[in-house]
């Protein structure tokens, strides 16, 4: 959580010493305040206004950092709703591999985990996770051993103290995810011996925070809830009061991230994509499916990508030359700002038109094309550079150049600037693009 | 944990849509969707299917599949939905009067619209091709024919409300009024048609949609803001049901069409569709909608049960 300036203030010794770097210690705090400036850099402040200030800084939902080659943060959230400002950590999203499954299957689970990466808008995205469950047939070591190959994070779900013991004298540096069915002494001692994470399931609230204060009492700091049920309906209702819990009434029991398991729910795999969708927007941390097909972890990875976007600060596409479809020497230009969304939207246009053409795309600061062109940062001067800088006239050569339709305000201009050119006013929407294509005059 | 359930003070006005007993409610709830352990909410989301009035060119395979005994026949098509599977409403898209297409007439499309208000016994929403112009010549045509069958014509825009609205009010039809992703702009059309006189339960709000991928966070977070705003801020302006034409918007982008020998990590083809299709439905539903319209028969299948559950 934000703290205000006053908030830190009171804990700096008000000498006004400037051996921070700043001329007063409010100038000080004001510059903490804002992200700029680290308590640290005060030499006189107490070790305990540190902490006292670290966790009135902290926010509601613990942030759990796990993993090692493929670290992930986990919880960390503000906000019930991105507008509000932003949600910051990405659910992970994983398989769950069980002790029961047959050879092939694993194997088929565990590549396709490893090998489905999709990349979007300068984004590699993936799936960080695996589970793996112990059904007591005696091979529970031998695949966490296969899945710590992977370099994925783990999740040890086990009651089985000497399983998870010698799992993780393989796996510790992990940093595994300990989820025993029931919370017995043996292995709590287990998980603070190895300063682990620990899953805590209950039916309901109450029997959660009952849950958390014991494993509290043990001096384990590092939480996960799973709000068990069979039933999406309850586990919806729970997760968003967990949410709620946290964020508005700053109740420490249920600041934690929410592990979900929509392979539990059905053994339908499109309903479990259904769930693990829902999860994403509302308030998963974990959301662990039966198995990793491309046509519903791809459409998952878009979904989370979209809503963990930051509602601040608009997506981007680099500047450049796009090429759309098979292009060749006639083929015309467009030119457009790199607002990712217009990027999206107008290349997926000349796309359905079936007539291949070059993308030229302008560094807009993320301002779609109509802001852009009233702040002055898309216009036929930024335009005309941006064609002699890319050198696209090199590759065309017939040299159409098809401008967005609602800046009609600048063609004239742009004529003059690009004389060996030959400008066309495109449509105002960018739906129009193949209608326009197949009856304009290249 | 009561004290974390949120107290509501407004409530979204409820609208009907059709008439005699196969007509739907929409809205009516005094809480956020699918927050039913806080709130009442008495009339679950409606699932609208898309029928058209001409062959779809940009259909994928697998959209077409299901209808295609009955593409080129809007009548057909209309009643194979309530048949076959089991459609609770309508949208019927009026594409062929595209000035950009075929660019029918009023004259010319003004029978089939006749043959489906005759024919067709469940609620029906009226889709013009988003020409201000034209649509106002379509939409009032098909305001003066449904007479009586209190139906939904839409797009209704800042441009032509008075039009449509005017001819809306006439005949007693519902007017879904259509807005590009902006919660103020939404607002003030709203304002402008109560205006005019269109009863408050007569409005149904269409924030304009952008598809997973294409994005759907700026359509998600402008439908929770519309909804906070109804529910938990008393702006009554804002308190109208949502209507979200979404397949539309996915059904066209390149991802879904991808044949998975292209690219195996994209998997099934037919699958990754329905399930582009159903994550923005349901992230749309999670927001606030209160009708979507979705192509695919299968994902009508995995939404209607999600609704069910959630119940």
């Amino acid at each position: 959580m934000a703290l205000k300036p006053l908030d830190i203030f009171k804990y700096l010794p008000k000498t006004n010493c400037k051996e921070c770097g700043y001329p007063t210690c409010l100038a000080f705090a004001m510059q903490i305040a804002i992200g700029k400036a680290d308590l640290s850099q005060c030499p006189y402040v107490s070790e305990e206004a540190k902490q006292q200030l670290a966790s009135e800084s902290a926010p509601p939902i613990k942030t759990i950092t796990v993993g090692n080659k493929e670290k992930i943060n986990l919880g960390g959230e503000t906000v019930l709703y991105r507008h509000e400002k932003t949600f910051y950590n990405p659910p992970g999203i994983g398989v769950l591999i069980t002790e029961d499954m047959e050879d092939a299957e694993i194997e088929n689970e565990i590549k396709n985990i490893v090998e489905f990466k999709y990349e979007r808008v300068g984004v590699v995205m993936k799936g960080e996770f695996i589970g793996i469950q112990d059904k007591g047939k005696g091979r529970f070591i031998e695949l966490v051993n296969k899945c710590y190959q992977t370099g994925k994070n783990l999740i040890l779900i086990s009651d089985n103290v000497q399983n998870l013991q010698q799992s993780l004298d393989l796996c510790k540096d992990v940093k595994p995810i300990i989820f025993p069915n029931d919370t017995k002494d043996e292995i709590l001692k287990l998980v603070k011996e190895f300063s682990l994470p620990v899953v805590v399931k209950g039916e309901n609230l109450d029997e959660l925070a009952q849950k958390v204060d014991k494993i509290k009492n043990y001096g384990i700091e590092e939480i996960i809830l799973y709000p068990e049920n069979k039933n999406i309906k309850e586990i919806f209702k729970n997760i968003v009061l967990i949410r709620r819990a946290a964020i508005l009434r700053r109740i420490k029991n249920f600041g934690f991230p929410v592990l979900t398991i929509p392979a539990f729910l059905t053994d339908n795999y499109l309903e479990e994509g259904i769930y693990a969708g829902i999860f994403i927007a509302k308030y998963g941390s974990i959301i662990l499916l039966s198995k990793i097909r491309g046509e519903i972890l791809f459409p998952l990875l878009i979904e989370r990508l979209n809503i963990f976007t930051d509602p601040q600060r608009p997506m981007t596409t680099p500047e450049g030359i796009y090429e759309i479809g098979k292009v060749n020497e006639n083929s015309p230009v467009f030119v457009t700002t790199n607002f990712s969304l217009t990027y999206f939207i107008v290349s997926s246009e000349i796309e359905n038109s079936k007539i291949p053409a070059y993308l030229l795309i302008q560094d807009t600061e993320g301002l779609s094309v109509l802001t852009a062109w009233a702040a002055d940062k898309f216009n036929a001067e930024t335009i005309a550079n941006l064609v002699k800088k890319t050198k696209i006239g090199e590759k065309v050569k017939k040299k159409v150049l098809i401008i967005p339709g609602v800046v009609a305000q600048i063609y004239g201009e742009l004529e003059e600037e690009l004389p060996d050119w030959k400008i066309i006013l495109g449509p105002r929407e960018a739906s129009h693009i193949p209608t326009f294509l197949k009856s304009v005059e290249l | 944990m009561e004290d974390v359930k949120l107290k509501y003070t407004g409530k979204i006005r409820e609208v009907e849509i059709g008439v005699g007993d196969k007509k739907i409610k929409v809205g009516g709830q005094d809480c956020l969707n699918f927050h039913t352990f806080e709130g009442v909410i008495p009339n679950p989301p409606v699932i609208s299917f898309e029928v058209w009035d001409s062959i779809p060119e940009d259909w994928p395979e697998s959209c077409l599949v299901p209808y295609k005994d009955v593409i080129n026949n809007p009548v057909e098509w209309a009643k194979k939905c309530v048949n076959e599977y089991s459609a609770k409403c309508l949208t019927i898209f009026l594409n062929s009067t595209d000035p950009n297409g075929l660019n029918r007439s009023v004259e010319e499309i003004r029978p089939v619209v006749e043959k489906l208000v005759e024919e067709i016994d469940i609620p029906m929403i009226f889709w013009g091709t988003g020409n201000v112009q034209k649509d106002i010549d379509v939409l009032k045509m098909v305001c003066e024919v449904a007479s009586g069958k209190n139906v939904g014509v839409g797009p209704v825009v800042d441009k032509n409300y008075k039009q449509i609205g005017a001819s809306a009010i006439a005949y007693k039809q519902v007017v879904v009024a259509s807005t590009p992703i902006d919660i103020n702009l939404a607002k003030q059309l709203n304002i402008l048609l109560l205006e005019l006189g269109v009863p408050e339960n007569k409005i149904i709000m269409d924030p304009t949609i952008g598809a997973l991928g294409y994005g759907i966070e700026y359509t998600y977070s402008v439908m929770e803001r519309d909804r906070l705003a109804g529910l938990l801020q008393g702006d009554d302006k804002l308190a109208f049901p949502l209507y979200c034409y979404l397949s539309k918007e996915v059904w066209k982008i390149k991802e879904v069409s991808i044949p998975e020998n292209i690219d195996f990590k994209l998997g099934k083809e037919k699958e990754r569709g329905i399930m582009f299709e159903a994550l923005t439905g349901i992230l749309l539903l999670l927001a606030g909608a209160d009708i979507v319209v979705i192509r695919h028969p299968e994902t009508v299948k995995l939404i209607e049960k999600l609704i069910m559950d959630m119940k």
